[in-house]
């Protein structure tokens, strides 16, 4: 079947802005928007840049508006977007050349949440494992499946209207440790979660939790967050 | 040379392998790691299965077995004092990663939940044994981010996303690397007393493949050019269970928990194949029966694939006709839901690609190129080793897929890699962290940049006749239809001369991006050039082995021969032409025998 793609492009040593392209390619209803990105690189204009390594929604590198919705261009079908595509860059994080941004600020912000285990108590006396609950460890599950590919992030209104706000990528980076039964570091993760640019700037508008491609229920782990730091509570 | 930096070890890759060097190097030595993606976009991130340990969380299992059935998997190739080394530090490996704050599932009682895989058994009754740790088919995934999180935690120095393209070697020495920044195209030369190469496999040769883009070769193939042997590069492993056409792994873990492969006829076929332990085979054994069924004509409607099939009413007969039951010896009864919570990522998969529900329809799967058993020569520390003697290169080192120590010898065993990331890993860190120690810093040449100068300029400026896109297509049909998982000595030298060929093509092209931000184009040609140069050697390694052994299968030689061949190959480049020569297989505990499951 034929494809219309169109693609946001920008080449920073060339452009003083952005422009859109047109391309046509032979492709079929089963390909993925990737394939079809590949093709027009492969077969038409060399130069297009994006970035993209596992093709199967796992590694969370090509993340991008395809139609006006953040998606993983890999996870994403023909068949379910249509034979005319608009391909875009992700909103709120800048454009370094094409389909690419600086995830620069994204990576910052995940560091702030202090994301790693934090527990200076002893291990098990036998060096075995910190023993967890099959329950326990089904409370953290959702926020583990995270793979940094900032669609949440970048489709949040609170984060355009201000990049200062850590962003719902961030908070979900916090959720997986705080709501670990292992770790000790809960109190002050929340603590830098309830400054400004914290969970206060979350209305939720569940785009994040729309735009997740790993169906990870944002807003719902933001609120527990919220919760937390509310009453206290970690259950 | 206007960016340098330096470190006393720097680490070329962030996936397991890297990461894991990368922390225990920067314990004691001033250490950085180099990523060409940002690290937790590595290819670690899609393990789904599970990470191998004699833990015993549900039943008996000792190192003993595990290094046993690593042995036997390996076809008798893989080096016996490292694979005892490795078994051995299985169980702390795991325990470690744990520690480290990595969410395994858990059993009942709160310990590390395991799964049984492909080849991992009880010795005595040689029944599956459930070995596998996991964290439900995500594994990998949390291994790279409990990793990563550990290095920031230790701040760890990252240069991310810079692509190394070139290794420094002064009076025989390593020196350090040359990397280029991708958001600026500028070079920078990161001088450093000890190197550790940990860039993960190559399966981007093929064209059905369950690997990344990124899966190029860059690190084997800058050292080969650089004279450095490449190890058994005729052992590349292909999975059975790839998702149809798009080569996307279906886990060894799905029939872990009891799936089925099953034929036109609708016939489960495995036993024929191997009787014991069936659909569990090693996957050698169980790829080579896929595509002889479909050979033989019994494919899905005379296609080129078969099923799998996870409906809870199949895994529940054949669990029962098996005498399969659970840890507690209670009957195995899955449902829909069970599936779900043990495959969620490949049930999403068969969703969103095939359009079909796994939980209710049968998934169609042929066997997809995985997994790289041959590689950079290594000893069990991580030291590169460059002859028959073990000769280290001062201040190189290697872990992970682009290493070759061998522990997976002929054909690695499901769950395997994860912990020889997560072992040598650690291993090459600590000693380049301490050679790093024993040395002083090499000066470095005046331009240590011109190579990968030259390199990109020949790219930018070719004749302009081949075309990067259809060179790599190529490339890929031929090494998989003609090196893939049955072999001939006609079909792979005219792979071999097509693949010369084609490199000679390479020759030719022109980038055409002139730009130096983000230059894809420029860079995916250059891997292109990375990816030829181990083709070739792949087609040249299995030409001249002249037997069938785990991942090398040979229809005009049929047999294992270890009369003359039981011995790794290495392959060198001597001006401009590749010698062949080969190097013993360590033999400690177990001597060969006929290999049946
Ligand atoms: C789909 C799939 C499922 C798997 N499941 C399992 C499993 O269940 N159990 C198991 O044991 N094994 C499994 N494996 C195998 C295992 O995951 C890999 O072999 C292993 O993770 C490789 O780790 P690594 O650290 O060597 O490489 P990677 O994690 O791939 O890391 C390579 C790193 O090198 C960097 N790099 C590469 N080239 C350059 C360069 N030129 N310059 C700078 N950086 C560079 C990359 O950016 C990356 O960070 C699976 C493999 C696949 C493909
Ligand atoms: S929460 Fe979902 S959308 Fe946000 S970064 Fe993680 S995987 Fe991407
Ligand atoms: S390429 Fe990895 S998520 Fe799309």
């Amino acid at each position: 079947m034929e494809i219309t793609i169109k693609i946001f492009r920008y080449d920073p040593e060339k452009d003083e802005r952005g422009h859109y392209e047109t391309y046509v390619v032979e492709g079929d209803e089963n390909d993925r928007v990737l394939d079809v990105l590949e093709l027009v690189k492969g077969k038409t204009d060399g130069s297009l840049a994006f970035r993209r390594s596992c093709a199967h929604g796992v590694c969370g590198s090509d993340a991008m508006r395809i139609n006006g919705r953040n998606h993983l261009a890999c996870k994403t079908l023909v068949r379910d977007v249509g034979a005319n595509i608009t391909v875009e860059p992700l909103l709120g994080l800048k454009v370094a050349k094409d389909l690419i941004v600086d995830m620069e600020p994204f990576f910052d912000n995940y560091k702030k949440m202090l994301p790693y285990m934090i527990n200076d108590s002893p291990l098990p006396a036998d060096g075995k494992e910190r023993l967890q609950s099959p329950e326990q460890r089904a409370r953290f599950d959702e926020s583990t499946k995270c793979i940094m590919c900032a669609a949440c992030t970048t489709a949040c209104p609170s984060y355009w209207a201000s990049d200062e706000y850590y962003g719902p990528a961030a908070i979900v980076a916090a959720h997986r440790f705080i709501f670990d039964s292992r770790d000790e570091g809960a109190s002050q993760r929340l603590h830098i979660l309830s400054e400004t640019d914290g969970t206060a700037r979350c209305h939720t508008a569940y785009n994040c939790t729309e735009a997740c491609p790993r169906d990870i229920k944002i807003t719902k782990a933001i609120g527990e967050v919220k919760m937390a730091m509310i009453t206290g509570k970690l259950d | 040379m206007a960016n340098v930096h330096q470190f006393d070890v720097v680490v070329v890759g962030g996936g397991g392998a890297g990461l894991m060097a990368g922390l225990y190097a920067s314990k004691t030595a001033k250490t950085a790691v180099i990523s060409k993606m940002y690290p937790t976009r590595s290819h670690t991130g899609a393990a789904q299965g599970g990470i191998s340990a004699a833990l015993g969380n549900y039943e008996e299992d000792k190192p003993e077995w595990h290094m046993y059935d690593t042995v036997k998997g390996s076809d008798y190739l893989g080096d016996q004092d490292a694979i005892e080394f490795m078994t051995n530090e299985a169980i702390d490996a795991v325990l470690e990663l744990e520690h480290m704050g990595l969410p395994f599932d858990r059993t009942p009682e709160g310990r590390i939940s395991q799964r049984p895989f492909g080849g991992h058994t009880n010795n005595e009754t040689g029944k599956p044994v459930r070995r596998a740790a996991h964290a439900a088919d995500r594994t990998g995934h949390m291994i790279l981010q409990t990793l990563y999180q550990q290095c920031l935690k230790n701040k760890v120095n990252f240069f991310d996303e810079y692509q190394v393209l070139d290794f420094i070697i002064v009076n025989g020495k390593a020196a350090g690397v040359v990397a280029v920044q991708l958001s600026t195209g500028e070079l920078h030369t990161i001088h450093a007393k000890a190197v550790i190469f940990a860039t993960g496999g190559y399966g981007r040769i093929f064209e059905v493949t369950s690997n990344a883009y990124a899966y190029t070769g860059d690190g084997p193939a800058i050292l080969f050019r650089h004279g450095i042997p490449l190890e058994d590069m005729e052992f590349f492993q292909f999975h059975p269970t790839g998702i149809y056409k798009l080569g996307i792994l279906i886990t060894e873990g799905a029939r872990g928990e009891g799936a089925v492969l099953i034929n036109d006829k609708g016939e489960r076929f495995m036993p024929k194949y191997a009787p014991t332990v069936k659909d569990l085979a090693s996957r050698d054994v169980v790829s080579r029966a896929v595509y002889t069924e479909i050979k033989e004509g019994r494919g899905i409607g005379g296609k080129n694939f078969v099923y799998l099939d996870i409906r809870p009413e199949t895994v529940n007969k054949f669990a029962a006709l098996d005498g399969r039951t659970n840890p507690d010896g209670s009957p195995v009864l899955i449902t829909g839901d069970t599936v779900l919570l043990k495959i969620p990522d490949i049930v999403d998969f068969c969703r969103v690609y095939l359009g079909v529900d796994p939980v209710t329809q049968m998934m169609p799967i042929q066997p997809t190129a995985h997994y790289a058993m041959g590689g950079i020569p290594t000893n069990k520390f991580g030291e590169v080793v460059i002859d028959d003697k073990g000769t280290a290169f001062p201040g190189l080192f290697a872990a992970g897929e682009c290493a070759c120590v061998s522990v997976h010898g002929a054909n690695r065993l499901g769950t395997n890699s994860l912990l020889d990331i997560v072992v040598f890993g650690k291993h090459a860190g600590l000693k380049a962290a301490e050679y790093s120690k024993t040395v002083e810093f090499e000066k470095l040449p005046e331009d240590a940049e011109s190579a990968s100068r030259s390199e990109f300029e020949a790219l930018r400026t070719g004749p302009g006749k081949a075309n990067v896109y259809d060179l790599s297509n190529e490339m890929k049909k031929v090494m998989f239809s003609e090196v893939g998982i049955y072999r001939n000595e006609k079909d792979m030298q005219s792979a071999l001369e097509k693949v010369r060929q084609l490199k000679k093509q390479f020759k030719d092209i022109t980038v055409s991006d002139t730009g130096k931000i983000f230059n894809t184009e420029l860079l995916n040609a250059w891997e292109l050039g990375n990816l030829l140069d181990i083709a070739e050697v792949v087609a040249l390694s299995a030409l001249n082995r002249k037997e069938s052994r785990g991942g090398h299968s040979r229809e005009d030689f049929p047999d294992r021969d270890d009369k003359n061949w039981l011995k790794h190959t290495l392959v060198w480049k001597k001006n401009d032409k590749l010698e062949i020569g080969y190097k013993p297989v360590v033999i400690t505990k177990h001597q060969p025998k006929a290999r049946v499951y």
